[in-house]
């Protein structure tokens, strides 16, 4: 059991540096998801906490000790790898119970204890095959077990899952967490699926292009994202966004058309100035009173729609708002929209996000974001 | 297996095989072939065709004890070098590897020696490790008479067996890096991970897991060295002293071309041949099967 404290870490390739100054805290027994696009150096940080890669700047503790000149053996980190990395030429329960032995730990002590991890993930009746007399799912199992039997201080894993197919990968997600609020361990779970990230961590890194965009737990980061960036990438189909500037009385102008009612308390904002605004398909609401009364003046977007998918419990609708592409997502109970008509959409006011135009980065006023 | 590639028109794909079928006949059948005829015959003394002799030629070989001699330095000069050559070609691949720093330049610089012809690395090596003149002649400055191939047999064994080793670590070289750089990174840090130091990963997982490769540049290795060292021979030592390097194949030419024994030389080569193939059959029956994971 330990922390992970990462300050200020930096990664170079020769000249290229892919990581440029990460910091991030994880107390102990925290299940931590970093996630971001591919290649945004998420697999980069967990190898420099591994000790697989070094550390070109800045410093990592584990459990209050800096480990940067330590050997992947010193820090007491397991890891899981994407592919697994199972000795091919050693049965199961020699997979399991090869860092015991390294370590000299009796044969009969460690007969148990491999047979205990094996148990633990259901493996027992595959303990004298070889890796590759066994499925995808088992190996991935042989891979936690491996982890699991060395009690580490912190576990890692690098996509462990992305090379299963969907259903054994949502069930092993479950898996997963179970095993964590049982063992407790600090964990820190890469991934490049937003829904693996949300449902297993506690905290959730979103990282891009080698920085850390948001630190947040997974409610946070789906209602408050910190960047454009992060509203994009959290939900699917991403946020709707269009530019728009904020008008006096509690409005922002669409640009092509439409307006949208916003709280302006919610935002670091003054009138006059021009925005991103973000709104979630989810949070669209059909504004079928004012179908016929575009005259009103009541604040909503026209929306035309062109195309629907049915996904069980929900629907989504694409189409155009303007000349920029719309999504909307509604329950699949509600009443269809019909392609090509014109209706109006609007979302509540506290839903509305508003980004920097040139840094990207949220306007909404951060301390009154976190009363509510 | 994905699809083949078929040709639908029969003469293209006879065309396409028939220059390399006329290579191996012209180099591989038709001269054991004449080895065969060789072999079972008997040119008569004052001349005439060749006359049939059935096993004679063979009953004077296996009855020569200078023959025993042949193939008993043959089997200890080719089990030397080929551990000499495996070992440290093993090590230099298992540094480079790691990608000590210039790893790139001498990753090509190993592999040359092996596009050497054999006399030339004979002749080079007899000038290196002359007892009188060359490097390693300081030896006998301080242990007089410690080192002399020409008078020693167990110097001259050693001399070839360097030289036959250093012309083949090379090509091992080549083999045994590419076996171990497809073997997965991810393999080697999990067992870095797992605790197993550098040695201990060495032993454990990049051996065994290299057998196979190792198990081919052996069968390379040792054929070669029954069939490919007479021109390290024939520079360095020409068979002597004693006989102490009289290899089979360096008996079978001078039997044949010094000694003008066709048939005696065809005789050896024919054993020669067989024990070559024997050998691999049963590196490839009984080890082979051991070597493989998947
Ligand atoms: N050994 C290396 N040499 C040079 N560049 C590297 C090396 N390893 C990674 N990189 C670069 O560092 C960046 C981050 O790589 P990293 O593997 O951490 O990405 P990732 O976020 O894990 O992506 P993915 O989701 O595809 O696994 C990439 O741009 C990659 O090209
Ligand atoms: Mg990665």
């Amino acid at each position: 059991m330990a922390d992970v404290s990462i300050r200020n870490v930096r990664k170079s390739y020769g000249k290229t540096e892919v990581v440029h100054g990460v910091s991030l805290d994880i107390p102990d027994g925290t299940f931590v998801a970093i996630l971001g696009p591919s290649g945004c150096g998420k697999s980069t940080v967990l190898r420099m906490i591994a000790g697989l890669e070094t550390i070109t700047a800045g410093e990592i503790a584990i459990g209050g000790q800096v480990v940067n000149a330590l050997e992947p053996r010193e820090r007491g980190c397991a890891m899981v790898f994407q592919n697994y990395a199972l000795y091919p030429h050693m049965t199961v329960a020699d997979n399991i119970g090869y860092a015991l032995k390294v370590a000299g730990v009796a044969k009969a002590e460690r007969r148990r204890r491999v047979e205990e991890a094996a148990r633990t993930v259901e493996l027992t009746e595959f303990l004298d095959r070889r890796p590759g007399q066994l499925s995808g799912g088992q190996r991935q199992r042989v891979a936690m077990a491996r982890a699991i039997v060395r009690e580490p201080k912190v576990f890692l894993f690098d996509e462990p899952l992305s090379n299963l197919d969907a259903k054994l990968r949502a069930a092993m997600r479950l898996e997963i967490r179970r095993l964590h609020n049982r063992l407790k361990a600090t964990s820190v779970f890469v991934t490049h699926d937003q829904a693996e990230a949300l449902t297993l961590a506690d905290l959730v890194v979103v990282m891009n292009a080698g920085t850390i965009e948001q630190i947040a737990s997974p409610r946070d980061l789906y209602r408050h994202p910190a960047s454009r960036f992060v509203a994009g990438f959290i939900g699917s189909p991403p946020m709707n966004m269009m530019p728009g500037v904020i008008t006096a009385g509690g409005g922002v102008e669409i640009a092509g058309g439409g307006r949208l009612a916003i709280d302006l308390d919610d935002f670091d904002i003054e009138i006059g100035r021009a925005v991103d605004v973000g709104m979630r398909p989810e949070d669209v609401i059909l504004d079928s009173r004012m179908q016929d009364a575009a005259a009103t003046g009541q604040p909503a977007l026209a929306f035309t729609a062109e195309l629907t998918e049915e996904l069980g419990a929900t629907r989504l609708i694409y189409g155009k708002s303007g000349a920029r592409d719309f999504a909307i997502a509604m329950p699949a109970s509600s009443p269809q929209l019909p392609h090509g008509q014109v209706t109006r959409v609007h979302a509540a006011p506290a839903r509305i996000h508003l980004f920097d135009q040139t840094t990207g980065l949220s306007l909404r006023n951060v301390a009154r974001a976190q009363a509510q | 297996m994905g699809k083949r590639v078929t040709f639908g028109n029969t003469f293209i794909g006879i065309a396409l095989i028939v220059p390399q079928l006329l290579l191996v006949f012209t180099f591989f059948y038709w001269p054991t072939g004449e080895a065969l005829y060789w072999a079972f015959t008997l040119e008569p003394p004052f001349g005439g065709g060749n006359q049939w002799v059935g096993w004679q030629n063979f009953e004077t070989v296996f009855s020569d004890p200078k023959y025993y001699n042949s193939v008993k330095v043959s089997l200890i000069f080719a089990v030397g070098t080929t551990t000499m050559s495996i070992s440290f070609a093993l090590l230099l691949a298992l540094f480079v590897d790691r990608q000590l720093p210039g790893y790139r330049v001498y990753r090509f610089a190993y592999f040359w020696p092996y596009a050497l012809a054999a006399p030339a690395v004979g002749l080079a090596f007899r000038f290196i490790f002359a007892p009188q003149a060359g490097f390693v002649s300081a030896i006998n400055t301080y242990f007089p008479g410690a080192w002399n191939p020409a008078t020693n047999g167990n110097d001259a064994m050693l001399l070839i067996m360097l030289a036959n080793a250093w012309k083949m670590v090379g090509y091992n070289f080549i083999f045994l890096l590419a076996g171990l750089q497809s073997m997965p990174r991810a393999l080697l840090e999990a067992a870095a991970l797992d605790g197993a130091g550098a040695l201990r990963r060495i032993r454990d997982f990049q051996l065994p897991l290299l057998a196979p490769t190792l198990f081919f540049v052996l069968v390379i290795n040792l054929t070669e060295s029954f069939v490919d060292s007479f021109g390290i021979v024939e520079i360095v030592t020409n068979g002597g002293p004693a006989n102490a390097t009289d290899l089979m194949v360096f008996k079978i030419y001078t039997d044949g071309f010094v000694g003008k024994d066709y048939s005696l030389a065809a005789a050896q080569s024919i054993i020669l041949m067989l024990l070559v193939v024997a050998l691999t059959v049963v590196q490839f029956r009984f080890i082979e099967r051991r070597v493989q994971y998947t």
